[in-house]
């Protein structure tokens, strides 16, 4: 019996409220704008029901299985990856052991490596992968260097995707795909390079990129300013859509954060592991023979945006673009290329689990 | 007249503190004459005639973009080369070959003309496939030495033009862990042909802990490649302490970190060429802050004309005895005749792809008579 009635907020259906709008002698609910979003009109409530106790319960039920993250980070070597990693989360996560006599070496071939760790918060657990391209972009011919990243980013997907489609599936899908790409530009002072345009532009499709300029600290503020510019005028140039993707945000409020940090983009950052005495504190940064660049002072570096950016405010949004977005149009697009190839789902090439499911 | 008379007092002064008698009574001195020659003013005269003719250096600079070469160039010179340079928008970026281009200016010191050409190598390294991207910078030393060659064998040799490469300052990046591979592969393809001088580049952002790293490394990568970088002379065991100490310190700080700035600011009360930062000041003529000041000593103070001898002496010879070799190998069949004069080596190749054009010739007559004769006998079955 739940027909279709025109309620007054619009076309949404809310059972509920046919019931109360049959009751005599109900004060009638207020006149609503007709061009309300549907299902976002607030009704007045008599009395406390409760409901905000539902943010408790998801806060404690997050707290106990914890969160996932996983970030990749893409750059010539020599960049301060590994650092930046290492100061954006105050511990040794990356893959650098940090013995004194290590030595760096360009390898031959780009390879892909990750490393897990598990850091705990204030009783917040986080499990993070980060994942390094050591060799990207170092040898001479440089072409199809992102082959390898592209593959292994599709790879994750298709890892979600089999265990979505399985008739018994796990509680909890174990997240590998890949929240966010951390892409370091040197600090040429010029402009994006034709390696940079390329590997944005076809990545910018399948995860969300996020720009920076690594090693900031040879660009003074003006040249700072006229680098930032020219990138975000090639960026827009080639039409490549860097995170926070504009055509995703939700309403004027987001709209307005986000314009704001589109405007700051790429952040030019400087990472530091070690501290040192500054007007008696003790601050992370890096001591040359003229100051002190103190990584996280505004106004030295840009570096607390980038952290702010990643972890404090869009950390759960990078994660929802991942999953709503990319990991949606490459599910699609999964999905057709196996519908084409086998109109039966018996012979799908999903295998014989999927036999079932509503393909 | 009266100026050699002038140099000749001033050997004397030298040479005996007897003569400071003698020199009220110039009668006498045609007495002194007689003890010493006078070719120790021929320094003077030479040193008088360079600085009529003027001098000319030609310098390259090479490395990826972005590195800050211009800068540098700008701020060794005091001069503003690259006033009117644009920058590419986008779609020409991405098609952009290297490209070879020369700025000469005149610049004028006390006197002293130097005729500067700086060379420069724009889009060398910024492809994404970077494979001999070298090759035009190595054709245009070669093109040079053939130029320099052919006038010095020519009929008139007054006024011939020395349009070698002296030097060429290669840019490392400072943000890699040591020589990338395009770095070797270019430097091992000019090693021969120019003197190399490879340069740490933006090294402001760098600490000084982590410059010495950076130069350790470059040192032992570039021994164990093979790589044969500039050498500085060994000064004379008869110099003095000071200079042996400063030449030992040159040594020790290559490959040099180098910061560019022309513009200037204020710091501790001083106007100073550096750039500004939130954080401090970097002073480019500073010796804690950069080897600036070394490079620009080294390349213009103290070992111009070294380069340019070691160019004329090694780098030229090279070139000009392969060239002759290979010229000699097409004339002649034997080995160990002394070559004939070089004019131009144009005639005897000529003949010979004529020989074998006519070969190829008949081999191709031969071929198509066997084929109509195979045809024939097909058609008659």
């Amino acid at each position: 019996m739940h027909g279709r009635e025109k309620t007054k907020e619009g076309s949404s259906l809310v059972p509920g409220c046919t019931s109360m709008e049959e009751k005599p002698g109900q004060p009638a609910p207020e006149e609503t704008p007709s061009n309300a979003p549907p299902g976002t009109v607030g009704r007045e409530l008599f009395g406390y029901v409760g409901i905000e106790a539902v943010l408790d319960q998801m806060r404690i039920k997050t707290m106990k299985t914890g969160f996932e993250f996983n970030i990749m980070v893409v750059g010539q070597s020599g960049l301060g990856k590994s650092t930046m990693v290492n100061t954006l989360f105050k511990s040794k996560v990356s893959r650098k052991p940090t013995g004194p006599g290590y030595e760096e070496r360009i390898p031959q071939t780009m390879q892909l490596q990750s490393v897990t760790h598990v850091i705990v918060e204030k009783g917040v657990k986080m499990k993070l992968t980060v994942t390094d391209t050591p060799g990207f972009g170092d040898q001479i011919n440089n072409e199809n260097c992102w082959d390898p990243i592209v593959k292994y980013i599709k790879e994750q997907y298709e890892k979600y995707l089999r265990e979505e489609i399985l008739i018994s599936r796990k509680r909890k899908i174990p997240d590998t795909r890949v929240h966010s790409c951390v892409y370091f530009v040197p600090p040429t002072g010029h402009w994006l390079r034709p390696l940079d345009l390329e590997f944005m532009r076809r990545l910018s499709k399948i995860v969300n990129v996020v720009p920076v300029i690594a090693k900031a600290d040879t660009l003074t503020l003006e040249e700072r300013a006229e680098f930032k510019q020219r990138i975000q005028e090639d960026l827009k140039a080639h039409g490549i859509n860097v995170y926070p993707q504009e055509d995703l945000d939700d309403d004027s409020d987001d709209r307005l954060l986000n314009k704001k940090i589109r405007d700051k983009i790429p952040f030019a950052v400087v990472g530091a592991d070690t501290e040192h005495q500054v007007n008696g504190k003790r601050v992370l940064g890096r001591r040359t023979k003229w100051g002190i660049i103190e990584v996280e002072n505004p106004a030295h570096c840009e570096f607390p945006l980038l952290r702010d950016l990643l972890i404090r405010s869009h950390l759960q949004d990078l994660k929802d673009v991942t999953h709503n977005v990319h990991y949606e149009s490459y599910r699609v697009q999964r999905l057709n290329e196996s519908n084409q190839l086998a109109p039966s789902p018996a012979a799908g090439l999903l295998g014989k689990h999927e036999m079932e499911s509503n393909l | 007249m009266d100026s050699i008379i002038i140099q000749e007092l001033l050997v004397e002064k030298l040479l005996s503190p007897r003569t400071q008698a003698q020199r009220s009574h110039p009668a006498k001195l045609k007495d002194h004459e007689k003890q010493y020659v006078g070719f120790a003013t021929l320094p003077n005269q030479v040193h008088r005639k360079s600085v009529k003719k003027g001098f000319d250096f030609t310098l390259m600079v090479a490395g990826e973009s972005g590195l800050g070469k211009s800068t540098l160039v700008n701020s060794l010179f005091l001069t503003d080369l690259y006033k009117d340079r644009k920058l590419l928008n986008a779609e020409e970026r991405i098609s952009q070959t290297v490209e070879i281009l020369k700025h000469t200016v005149d610049i004028e010191e006390k006197g002293v003309k130097l005729k500067l050409t700086i060379v420069d190598t724009p889009g060398f390294g910024d492809a994404v496939n970077n494979t001999e991207c070298w090759k035009p910078i190595t054709d245009y030393i070669d093109q040079q030495f053939e130029q320099y060659f052919r006038d010095e064998s020519g009929l008139n040799r007054k006024n011939i033009q020395d349009n070698r490469v002296h030097c060429c300052l290669y840019f490392i990046s400072p943000f890699g862990h040591g020589l990338r591979p395009v770095d070797v592969e270019f430097m091992k393809a000019v090693h021969e042909k120019v003197n190399v001088v490879p340069l740490i580049a933006k090294a402001d952002c760098l600490i000084p802990n982590e410059i010495r790293k950076l130069k350790e490394r470059i040192r032992e990568e570039i021994e164990k490649f093979g790589i044969k970088v500039y050498q500085f002379p060994d000064c004379d065991s008869d110099e003095d302490e000071e200079f042996k100490q400063q030449d030992r310190e040159l040594k020790e700080s290559a490959p040099f970190a180098v910061i560019g700035s022309n513009t200037v600011v204020e710091a501790k009360g001083q106007r100073v060429r550096g750039r500004l930062y939130p954080w401090g000041i970097v002073e480019v003529e500073n010796q804690a802050h950069c080897d600036f000041v070394k490079l620009r000593n080294m390349l213009i103070r103290t070992h111009m004309h070294d380069l340019k001898d070691v160019t004329c002496d090694v780098h030229y010879e090279n070139y000009r005895a392969q060239c002759i070799q290979q010229m000699t190998s097409k004339l002649t069949q034997d080995n160990r005749i002394e070559s004939p004069i070089p004019i131009l080596p144009l005639p005897t190749p000529d003949a010979e792809t004529e020989k074998l054009i006519k070969m190829k010739d008949e081999e191709l007559r031969r071929m198509q008579e066997m084929l109509q004769k195979m045809q024939r006998q097909m058609q008659d079955q």
